[in-house]
């Protein structure tokens, strides 16, 4: 069809964890403007099983931008050259005919490749796990949360900090390998609410321990992952951080 | 703190962040004073200066606290620096790091490096010489209202007489520069300072700090090479 693209794309290919795999060219014909990146890789996918080859490993549910799982690094940039958008959001005329591009896996101490593009991201899921939710009793007696007064402006910050998808993109594109992005916005969206009170400080102190356990770098504020969030979840949301586990430390009961 | 002085990736933030605003707050004190050579007096404010920071208890007692500082902020920085390394044991084919942050931001410990070479040099030619050995220069006393003060303001001359010693002061400014122009404001978001409300001020404070700071010590060695002060 007239429009469509060729590219040249060189994909990080590994057989698995132990594996010490290696960039691979592929070429490309007939690639719609119109696509997703993911239904390129898709295409991509449907030529090598035709051909006999293996298909290139991605994850990827929702594609609709909300579920985190697609983890791509595109051009040396977390989710590709957009801003605010996830691989799944990123479509192919972001590109030209001809190009050639770059699509690697999440490279982190934290994140071990399973396979191809695919990363163990349960590291994140370990961080929440050590503090990252509430204690509420489902008994029936619960209070309503809408009863609860709660500012506009700490509603509105939570709610943001909420939005991170724990898709990984801060740590992918840390210079530092740091994950203080994510960990920081999901220790931000409690301590900004009521109901995350009770636990405030040990949940901090938790959650950072974990962090650190998993082998992610310090943050020095550089400020990348903010800038390649999807999300757009603020360095504020880091800055909140810091605050609560310095307090936490120096009075460590509620 | 729970777990040791240096234990928790934010720790060693907060150390990073205090003994940088104390580094800071010695430029400021070294500045102001050295900029007594702009008196163009030959040198009879600097040196009376200089007397005062040499003899004066507290003065003496915070040069010990600096070294202190100065040391903290550079094994902090190294254990930051590895670590770091090692938390992307494979680096990317590609990385566009330049469209999302800026390169001296991530090349702090880089820069940090630079500065403490200069820091050597600097204080073998000043330090070394006014606390350990002694002066180079010949009239290494002067007399001011029959008293007896350290020529160090004839060190000054004597020293930025050299064409190398300049640049490498020159370009240790430089290096100044750009790693305050990330570590100013980045000590305040690592201290969890960082609000809508007066993150802006903080940022020009830091830029202007980062630039005045730098400039004015970079000008002494030129002014003296150049003999506009005498």
């Amino acid at each position: 069809m007239e429009g469509n693209m060729n590219l040249k794309l060189k994909i990080w290919r590994q057989k698995s964890t132990s594996d010490k795999g290696a960039m691979k060219d592929y070429q490309l014909g007939g690639v719609s403007p119109d696509m997703s990146f993911l239904e390129m890789i898709d295409v991509l996918n449907d030529k090598l099983i035709r051909e006999g080859d293996d298909p290139v490993t991605f994850d990827h549910d929702c594609r609709e931008g909300i579920c985190g799982m697609c983890s791509m690094f595109i051009n040396g940039e977390a989710h590709g050259p957009n801003r605010g958008v996830t691989t799944c959001q990123l479509h192919m005329r972001s590109f030209k005919d001809g190009d050639t591009i770059y699509v690697e896996p999440w490279r982190s101490a934290g994140f071990p490749v399973i396979k191809d593009l695919m990363v163990d991201r349960g590291a994140f899921d370990r961080i929440q796990q050590a503090g990252g939710f509430i204690s509420v009793n489902t008994s029936g007696r619960t209070m309503d949360a809408n009863a609860i007064p709660v500012p506009k402006e700490d509603a509105d910050k939570a709610f943001s900090a909420a939005t991170c998808i724990g898709c990984g993109a801060c740590a992918a594109s840390c210079p530092n390998g740091s994950a203080m992005l994510f960990v920081s916005a999901k220790v931000s969206q409690f301590a900004l609410l009521p109901q995350g009170q009770p636990e405030r400080k040990e949940r901090v102190l938790n959650m950072v321990k974990q962090m650190d356990e998993e082998g992610f770098g310090n943050c020095s504020n550089i400020g990348a992952c903010e800038v390649q969030c999807p999300k757009n979840i603020s360095l504020e949301n880091i800055a909140r951080m810091n605050r609560e586990y310095l307090m936490a430390n120096i009075k460590p009961e509620n | 703190m729970a777990k040791g002085l240096f234990g928790s990736s934010l720790v060693k933030k907060y150390w990073m962040a205090l003994t940088g605003l104390f580094l800071i707050t010695f430029l400021l004190v070294h500045c102001a004073v050295n900029a007594a050579i702009f008196v163009n007096d030959g040198g009879e404010t600097f040196n009376k200066f200089a007397h005062f920071m040499g003899t004066n208890l507290l003065i003496r007692s915070m040069e010990i606290v600096l070294f202190v500082g100065l040391l903290a902020h550079i094994v902090d920085g190294l254990m930051l620096y590895f670590q770091n390394r090692k938390a992307r044991p494979t680096a990317y084919a590609k990385q566009n790091n330049n469209s999302s942050s800026t390169w001296y931001s991530r090349s702090m410990a880089l820069l940090g490096t630079l500065i403490l070479f200069f820091l050597i040099v600097h204080l073998g030619n000043f330090w070394v010489k006014t606390r350990i050995t002694e002066l180079s220069v010949i009239d290494q006393h002067l007399y001011y209202d029959g008293e007896k003060y350290e020529n160090l303001f004839g060190e000054m001359q004597l020293v930025f007489k050299e064409l190398w010693v300049v640049i490498v002061y020159v370009l240790g400014c430089i290096s100044l520069f750009w790693h305050l122009l990330h570590g100013f404001k980045s000590a305040f978001q690592s201290l969890g300072l960082n609000h809508s409300k007066y993150k802006g001020t903080i940022a020009i404070i830091g830029d202007a700090f980062s630039v005045i700071i730098p400039a004015i010590f970079a000008a002494m060695p030129i002014a003296m090479y150049l003999e506009w002060i005498a």
